[in-house]
């Protein structure tokens, strides 16, 4: 017998590079486990490699050197489609099909899957409700009549649709005005608390870093700099936490003068 | 006798002649894009492919219709049978708008929404049927009007390897140096062209994915 799943860690680095075919190196021997249950918030500039270990996670992209476990298998034992469909994904609000109606961008996976149509009917349905939908009135839309707030909502729904103990969010909220993002990091805070979920977020909003992760590990130039909790965070004297800490005192000061 | 008399009087073999048209240039798309749609798809998965095969449909599409239609007359099994012969070669000039459009429609769709669709286990044969092609119809719809007009027209010239049509009246009216026998080919030919358009357009139109 393995050892229960509990024990080991959901996401582990192990020493995990990428580099592109030219050379160039995008993620630098990152080490670092995901608990189940925990939020990790990965922060850090565009480009410092972030949505690179997010796509070894599901492997969109495989590790060039080292390796990437999810439920302590290599992602290279996975076969790709049964991981993919494991692992709960959401990109920012371009990744809705266009030309699906809510409720069919919701059951893609269920219906990859083969769920049966009254079963993915009800699944669609209580997913709506937990995103804070109505179903009467949206399920029948198409994407481009929903407003970014709305699409977002969908795009977590579609995400959570067959149950994944895993979610990867890239810059899930990054498209929104500041007013609706606030609202629905929020409810994004309650629903994953309730959910117990392991997820794992990419931003480059500190805001959002703090709101959300249980840890935010710091990434700079491809390196992971360093794993902090929330709290921690604001504390540490690492050069970027700084910045960012900073930064936010910048905004409450200007707020302050006004 | 003016032309609306003509037209009354041979009725019955103007409208015999549309219909071998209509069918010629059916066969012939269903054909083109049997096999258009997917080179379009392969043209558009393997980059290094499409220098060939957009090359190969391209030269079919420069060689003068009249001549295409010469070169294939020898061909053994195509040459048999002249309406084989110029559905082979409506075929051949039909391919390229389709491959062409097929691979722009599919090249087209969005970053975001095919990574979406692999991020969510997605097999490379479900994007396709289910995400690039829905979302490259009016594309590759748009390339099938541009071909199926295009044909229309070409198939007037199949009769001169007597594979009928309405080419023949043209043809007939050449050689007799008679107008109205010209016209009576020409004028269903242009209103076929139209309707074709017409018909496409709206189905086009129809497809439009929403953004």
């Amino acid at each position: 017998m393995k050892t229960p799943a509990a024990e080991c860690p959901v996401i582990e680095f192990r020493k995990a590079s990428f580099r592109l075919e030219s050379g160039q190196t995008l993620l630098k021997s990152m080490s670092f486990a995901v608990p189940r249950g925990e939020k990790l918030v990965l922060l850090g500039r565009s480009g410092a490699g972030k949505t690179t270990a997010l796509k070894l996670i599901n492997r969109l992209l495989e590790p060039t050197e080292g390796e990437v476990l999810v439920e302590g298998r290599s992602t290279m034992e996975w076969d790709p489609i049964t991981l993919r469909r494991h692992i709960g994904y959401v990109i920012q609000e371009t990744g809705l099909f266009p030309h699906f109606t809510v409720e069919r961008n919701i059951a893609v996976v269920p219906r990859l899957e083969r769920w049966p149509e009254d079963r993915i009917r009800a699944r669609v349905k209580e997913l709506l409700e937990l995103v804070g939908l109505e179903p009467e009135k949206f399920a029948k839309r198409y994407p481009h009549e929903l407003s970014g707030g709305q699409r977002q909502r969908v795009g977590v729904a579609r995400a959570l649709a067959a149950d994944p103990q895993i979610l990867l969010m890239d810059e899930p909220f990054g498209a929104l005005d500041p007013l609706t993002r606030g609202e629905i990091h929020l409810e994004f805070r309650a629903l994953e608390q309730r959910l117990g979920k392991t997820i794992v977020i990419v931003t480059h909003d500190v805001s959002e870093a703090l709101l959300l992760g249980t840890r935010i590990g710091l990434m700079e130039a491809g390196e992971l700099t360093g794993m902090h909790s929330p709290k921690e965070f604001l504390s540490c004297n690492e050069p970027i936490a700084t910045a960012y800490a900073a930064h936010l005192w910048m905004l409450k000061q200007a707020e302050r003068e006004k | 006798m003016n032309l609306a008399g003509f037209f009354l009087k041979h009725q019955a073999e103007i409208l015999q002649a549309t219909a071998e048209h209509i069918w010629l240039v059916g066969v012939a798309m269903a054909l083109a894009i049997a096999i258009g749609v997917p080179l379009g798809v392969l043209v558009a998965r393997r980059p290094w492919l499409s220098k060939p095969i957009l090359g190969g449909a391209n030269i079919a599409e420069t060689i003068p219709s009249l001549a295409l239609f010469g070169f294939l007359l020898p061909v053994p099994w195509l040459g048999d049978r002249a309406d084989r012969l110029a559905i082979t070669a409506l075929t051949l000039y039909a391919l390229l708008p389709i491959i062409r459009n097929t691979s722009a429609g599919i090249l087209g769709v969005d970053r975001g929404v095919r990574e979406a669709a692999r991020g969510m286990g997605m097999t490379g044969r479900q994007i396709l049927l289910q995400v690039e092609l829905p979302l490259s119809l009016s594309t590759v719809l748009a390339g099938v009007r541009v071909a199926t007009v295009l044909t229309v027209g070409i198939a007037t010239i199949a009769a001169a390897v007597g594979a009928g049509g309405l080419g023949e009246f043209i043809f007939r009216g050449l050689a007799m140096v008679n107008d109205q026998l010209i016209l009576a080919g020409a004028i269903p030919a242009a209103a076929l062209a139209l309707a074709a358009d017409f018909l496409l357009s709206v189905c086009e139109r129809r497809l439009r994915p929403a953004r």
